[in-house]
């Protein structure tokens, strides 16, 4: 059988687990967009005391590999600490999955994203949280280890196509190597915009591509 | 994957009729040989007799002279050889300049991108909601220039049919070469060269239950374009190549196949799939809503994706397409939603589903019913629409 998904993913998709809403959530967050085409809404119960995740809920707007990936994560969170549910990765999900297919590996990172989303915004709530600190190149680069090459499935850094990184006066340049008309280039592109054009002190990013 | 019981996605291929495959069997195993000259052997005498028959039911279904149409590997060979053969003659004498929609199917808009590389011009005509080129624009972007313009016939993913007359008018009075790429619309939109000054007609017999592999081309006579494929003298010294003739053959047998008792049989199943679909709450048509194929719905729902609405319906045995990204090769969402002015979101909850010869009444129930249902199981899992 041709199956593009592993049968886990199936499984998620036609019974994702704790789907909703949570109406007395302590934190909540959304990653992606409708006009992203994917969508997932984390909402959190947390033990005040142990920091300890009680309950989890998800909804999602996307793909089968995105309401499995949501669906995978509250399993995965349920019942860990929030320190314990921040080590949670992308790669974690993908593989609790059994393996997603290279061009939906950026679902699982969406996934991710908002668990973290969720959390940080329980910590910022409970003044668990620093002060705003200016971005560096540190944070763009660990950002951009969020953007998935769909050629290959893995992230943009890890596979070398990141030339050049440069942060001046708020704006931000991204060199890719890959011709402009590469069958993925407006994709990544628009991760790229995604994932650094929310960072509060960044006025503009731009992402060039050579090759 | 899941087996598949109700097929609506005949716009990408249908499946072919057994007729087709019986009348291109001998031409396989009997009459296999090259079509030969008047001087060759009988086999290949028979094998060219064969392809000009072919050539005359195919000439004949566009009013046009047998000598007009040469057969080529399908759509996509063809509209790359009507637009770069074009544009190679005329650029030394004429311009530069070329014309299209930006909703037009991929050979097209691959071929004038490839042109643009090379120097060439492209200027995309304004089209409308439903995806009705704007003929004012259109008489507004023709420049001195100007060698060709290329609008299709019907759209591939909203069954949006042009005013063909209208354009080629407009084109005609300027003096602009006219290719329409009727992929989509052969067989169930008529068109008639006698009738309409088109020059150039890309035509495929994939989407008419004909063999895959198979095209054709219409040249009005006098139509400047130069040779295409290097080699022989094949097919007027166009298009060389050894003949596809049991393709030919398949592809004129699949023409006479198509009846207009057909088309309307297939355009009342439309009909009704598009009225039942739009009883689901918060939909939506996209595409005009008479001047449509008759074998094209296209619906958006909202809130939901239409990969996962296409696996769904997957799960039920029923394939179509969707406009979403997560479906394409290129992850971009339909460029022909975004086209007429729809948001990234409609494209995504774009389904399409196409009919052909073997879709039963029936199974418009069955769609209608698995769509209620997927809508509800994916709206309920979706953070969209809920406030």
């Amino acid at each position: 059988m041709p199956l593009p998904y592993s049968e886990i993913v199936m499984e998620h998709f036609k019974r994702p687990r704790n789907v909703g809403r949570l109406e007395d959530a302590d934190a909540k967050a959304t990653e992606g967009s409708p006009a992203c085409g994917d969508m997932v809404t984390v909402y959190l119960k947390v033990d005040e005391a142990t920091h300890r995740i009680t309950d989890i809920k998800f909804e999602s707007y996307g793909c089968a590999s995105n309401i499995a990936t949501g669906s995978i994560i509250t399993e995965l969170a349920k019942g860990k600490t929030i320190e314990e549910a921040k080590q949670l990765t992308w790669k974690d999900a993908a593989e609790a999955l059994g393996g997603l297919p290279p061009v939906k590996v950026h679902c699982s990172v969406l996934a991710i994203d908002g668990l973290r989303g969720a959390i940080q915004n329980y910590e910022e709530k409970k003044g668990l949280i620093k002060e705003k600190v200016p971005t560096t190149l540190e944070e763009i680069n660990r950002r951009l280890k969020r953007v998935v090459n769909p050629v290959v499935g893995l992230d943009i850094v890890r596979t070398k196509i990141v030339k050049e990184v440069t942060l001046e006066d708020g704006v931000v340049r991204v060199t890719i190597d890959m011709p402009a008309d590469h069958l993925f280039a407006n994709n990544i592109r628009d991760e790229i915009m995604e994932k650094l054009g929310t960072l509060w002190d960044i006025q503009r990013v731009e992402v060039e591509f050579v090759g | 994957m899941f087996e598949t019981t109700i097929y609506m996605d005949n716009a990408a291929v249908t499946r072919l009729d057994e007729r087709v495959w019986e009348a291109m069997r001998p031409y396989y195993f009997d009459t296999f040989a090259v079509a030969t000259s008047q001087f060759g052997y009988s086999l290949g005498i028979e094998a060219r007799e064969a392809l000009e028959r072919a050539r005359a039911v195919l000439a004949g279904a566009l009013g046009a002279g047998d000598e007009e149409f040469i057969f080529t590997s399908g759509d996509t060979e063809s509209t790359n050889m009507a637009i770069k053969g074009v544009a190679a003659a005329l650029a030394p004498k004429k311009g530069r300049h070329i014309i299209t929609s930006p909703i037009e199917d991929f050979p097209v808009l691959g071929s004038v991108k490839a042109l643009e590389k090379q120097g060439f011009e492209v200027s995309y005509v304004k089209v409308d909601e439903y995806g009705l080129v704007d003929l004012d624009h259109l008489r507004s972007l023709i420049r001195p220039d100007t060698i060709l313009a290329s609008i299709q016939v019907a759209n591939q993913e909203i069954g949006t049919v042009q005013d063909i007359a209208a354009i080629a008018g407009i084109l005609k009075e300027h003096g602009v070469i006219f290719h329409t790429d009727a992929t989509h619309a052969f067989g169930r939109v008529p068109l008639d060269v006698r009738q309409v000054p088109v020059d150039l007609i890309t035509v495929s017999a994939h989407t008419i239950h004909g063999p895959r592999g198979v095209g054709g081309l219409y040249i009005r006579k006098g139509t400047p374009i130069v040779k295409w494929m290097d080699g022989g003298f094949h097919e007027f010294n166009l298009r060389a190549g050894v003949e596809n003739i049991p393709g030919a053959v398949g592809f004129a047998k699949a023409v006479e196949l198509i009846t207009p008792e057909e088309t309307e049989r297939l355009r009342r199943m439309r009909d009704a799939l598009i009225e039942r679909l739009l009883e689901i709450p918060h939909t939506r048509l996209n595409g005009h809503p008479s001047r449509r194929l008759p074998t094209n719905a296209n619906i958006s729902f909202r809130f939901i994706e239409g990969e996962s609405i296409l696996l769904q319906l997957d799960m039920r045995g029923i394939a179509v397409s969707t406009g979403s990204a997560c479906f394409s090769r290129s992850l971009e969402a339909s460029h022909v939603i975004l086209g007429i002015g729809g948001d990234h979101e409609r494209a995504h909850g774009s389904v399409r589903f196409t009919l052909g010869r073997f879709n039963r009444e029936e199974e418009v129930d069955k769609v209608v019913e698995a769509m209620h249902e997927i809508v509800e199981v994916l709206r309920a899992i979706s953070p969209l629409g809920k406030d």
